[in-house]
């Protein structure tokens, strides 16, 4: 049974959550306006991008690779230039980001069946678009070269595979479209959690030391868990409805594929809030003014979503940092929800995100709760 | 258990080199108003939150209802009601909000926290507030709701930290209306305040400055004790230059002014007439020396300038 005390605690915590009007109106924007600003501005997967094409065959088949180009979407033809001299111009002046070269051969060759060769030239100076068209140049160059092998299949003819015109890796296994929402969303889930759960509990605390209630409170019978769990679990509710706020945005406004359990989802959520509530328990027990414990969330916050792989990937990061990473909670839960949301996979598959994750829970609520004196000094 | 309900020997309490309470002593029997007497600063507060546990003690030790206040505090929490300083119930809870938050904190639940509550909000004439935000609340009420959060659990001591500070005459007096009830039901006030003219209703009155106890025991007690003499007054609006003057009057061990008098204490022994006769060869404007009724603050005048001297 829930003992009294505890339940008053989480009453009133609702109160005044509900009374707080703006407090509780931005918490449930947050996820809306966040995922909306991320999903559409910070678009990774550039289209549109302004080509020029330079065609040496002049054929009925470079039209046709020009053709997939523009039919893709990502790329819009702007120049046709006389050389390549004067690709390199326009790219220099940044007039346009990509430069098609079609060699004088490539009609030749792609009827004889042998590599046709396609040059693309791209802007590296902004390494999103570059690798936005190196992936997509491969894709639409491996998608024509299996049209045209579908030449030389004869029925009744044995089969002896060509090279492919061109052959080029493309990255994104579990994001063929290289859809950045899909990357995004179930990554910024993590980082609304880690920022609101971290700042409300620890403002929650700081608030009540400030305004001279939580000597009140110490005068009373409460015990240092009750009050603790009382003043968590209200925050625990509110991360959960941002994260499916977040989630509804992302599978209907996104068309972010959830693939896998949900259920899994939201309990390992559960796990991944514990470790952000007790950070923000740890700074109420450290920070003596509310202003003092926005600082201290931000401080945290800032390597959490530059570190833990939500903006760059960690495999990039020297030896030293990546090491760092493996304290922040959100390096974990990214790969978890990444997992589920894209890959599809289980609690076997994610378990070893799930376990650190878990232990750094228990760390982090171990230290609140012994910080969390029921002292004043 | 012993009828102490409060029993502390020497205690202290030091922040780094600063000592707030110094070798405090005092007892307080059960059912009987305790006056902790002294200007903002001298350690009152500071010893009511280590009674209550809120802050360690340095040194010395402590009993409170005969538990010990360094290990005991849970068992003492629950037994004593406590209204701090300043006001500091939920400013976004409602008044009936914060009763019944407090209420379930104490362990009441259902028909027995409502009823508490309507009790209480009686008793301290809250009626047509109850759905009122705490923040928007005149100062008056404000304290009488903290007055009614600290009763809620049906305490057996209630310690009031500074209840009348900044409250009008009218809520003082309702204040020490209240105090004077609980007491009359059994149960035991401890009260704090700066104002010498109220606590003459207490049984029992500790003067502390700096720290210090200066000295304790009943009104009546401390008046015989360290006023040996005649309290007189003159009235005058030159009270600084009064006070001046007859502090160099043999006889007169103490002049000060107090509201629109000049108050002094004429040592046994000496002709009133003397101070009188004085003061008119001063040509200052001033009434004649009249007899005065010795009062707390004559007490703790003395007493200061006493320690002062020494």
């Amino acid at each position: 049974m829930i003992p009294h005390r505890l339940l008053a605690i989480i009453r009133k915590e609702f109160v005044q959550m509900r009374r707080d009007r703006l407090t509780l109106a931005m918490m449930l924007l947050l996820p809306f306006v966040q995922l909306v600003v991320f999903g559409l501005a910070i678009n990774t997967d550039v289209k549109h991008v302004p080509m020029a094409v330079l065609d040496y065959s002049q054929s009925s088949e470079s039209r046709r690779l020009i053709q997939s180009f523009t039919n893709s979407d990502y790329f819009d033809v702007v120049a046709w230039p006389r050389d390549t001299r004067e690709i390199s111009d326009l790219i220099d002046s940044g007039s346009l980001k990509v430069g098609l070269v079609i060699d004088p051969d490539y009609a030749r060759d792609v009827r004889a069946g042998r590599v046709a060769r396609a040059q693309v030239l791209v802007d590296a100076s902004d390494p999103i678009t570059a690798s936005s068209t190196l992936s997509n140049s491969a894709g639409i160059a491996n998608i024509l070269g299996v049209q045209l092998l579908g030449r030389y299949l004869r029925p009744g003819t044995p089969f002896t595979p060509p090279e492919m015109p061109v052959q080029i890796d493309v990255r994104g296994w579990f994001n063929p479209d290289l859809l950045t929402a899909n990357y995004i969303v179930p990554g910024l889930i993590g980082v609304i959690l880690s920022m609101t759960m971290m700042m409300i509990t620890a403002m929650a605390i700081v608030k009540e030391r400030e305004t001279g209630t939580l000597e009140q409170l110490i005068t009373t019978p409460i015990k240092t868990w009750e009050l603790m769990i009382g003043k968590i679990v209200p925050y625990v509710l509110m991360g959960y409805t941002q994260m499916t706020i977040a989630l509804l945005v992302g599978i209907y406004g996104f068309h972010v594929p959830v693939r896998g359990s949900l259920l899994l989802m939201y309990a390992l959520t559960l796990v991944y809030i514990g470790c952000y509530l007790g950070l923000g328990l740890v700074i109420s027990t450290v920070a003596r003014t509310q202003q003092q414990a926005m600082q201290m969330a931000f401080f945290l916050f800032l390597p959490t979503i530059l570190l833990s792989g939500f903006m760059f990937p960690r495999a990039g990061m020297p030896e030293w940092v990546q090491i760092l990473t493996l304290v922040i909670p959100l390096t974990y839960y990214l790969e978890i929800m990444r997992g589920i949301v894209l890959k599809g996979v289980g609690l076997v598959a994610l378990w070893r995100w799930v376990a650190p994750m878990m232990a750094l829970m228990v760390a982090i609520l171990g230290i609140a709760m012994l910080r969390f004196k029921k002292r004043l000094d | 258990m012993s009828d102490l309900v409060v029993d502390v020997r020497d205690l202290t309490r030091r922040f780094g080199s600063f000592v707030a309470v110094d070798r405090v002593s005092f007892q307080i029997p059960r059912g009987t108003i305790f006056g902790f007497l002294g200007p903002n600063g001298a350690g009152k507060s500071t010893t009511i939150r280590m009674l209550l546990g809120i802050l360690p003690v340095s040194e010395g030790e402590g009993r409170v209802l005969g538990f010990d206040i360094r290990t005991s505090s849970e068992e003492i929490r629950a037994r004593v009601g406590y209204m701090s300083q300043r006001f500091s119930l939920y400013e976004d809870l409602t008044v009936l909000e914060n009763l019944h938050f407090f209420g379930g904190v104490f362990g009441l639940s259902g028909a027995r926290l409502d009823q508490k509550v309507r009790d209480l909000v009686e008793m301290t004439r809250l009626e047509g507030f109850e759905q009122q935000l705490a923040q928007g609340l005149p100062g008056g009420i404000r304290q009488r709701l903290a007055l009614a959060a600290s009763l809620l659990h049906d305490p057996e001591i209630v310690f009031l930290d500074e209840p009348t500070g900044a409250v009008d005459p009218a809520l003082r007096r309702y204040f020490w209306e209240r105090i004077a009830e609980l007491s009359a039901s059994g149960r035991t006030v401890m009260v704090t305040s700066h104002y010498m003219d109220e606590v003459e209703r207490c049984h029992d009155i500790c003067f502390i400055h700096h720290g210090r106890i200066l000295a304790q025991g009943s009104p009546g007690l401390l008046k015989s004790r360290h006023l040996p003499g005649e309290m007189w007054q003159v009235r005058t609006p030159v009270r600084a230059e009064v006070a001046a003057h007859l502090s160099r009057v043999p006889g007169v061990s103490g002049a000060f002014p107090s509201g629109e008098m000049v108050r002094y204490l004429l040592d046994p022994g000496f002709d009133p007439a003397a101070p009188a006769a004085a003061l008119s060869a001063s040509g200052l404007t001033c009434s004649a020396p009249e007899p005065a009724e010795p009062t707390l603050e004559d007490v703790f005048v003395a007493l200061s300038r006493k320690r002062g001297a020494s």
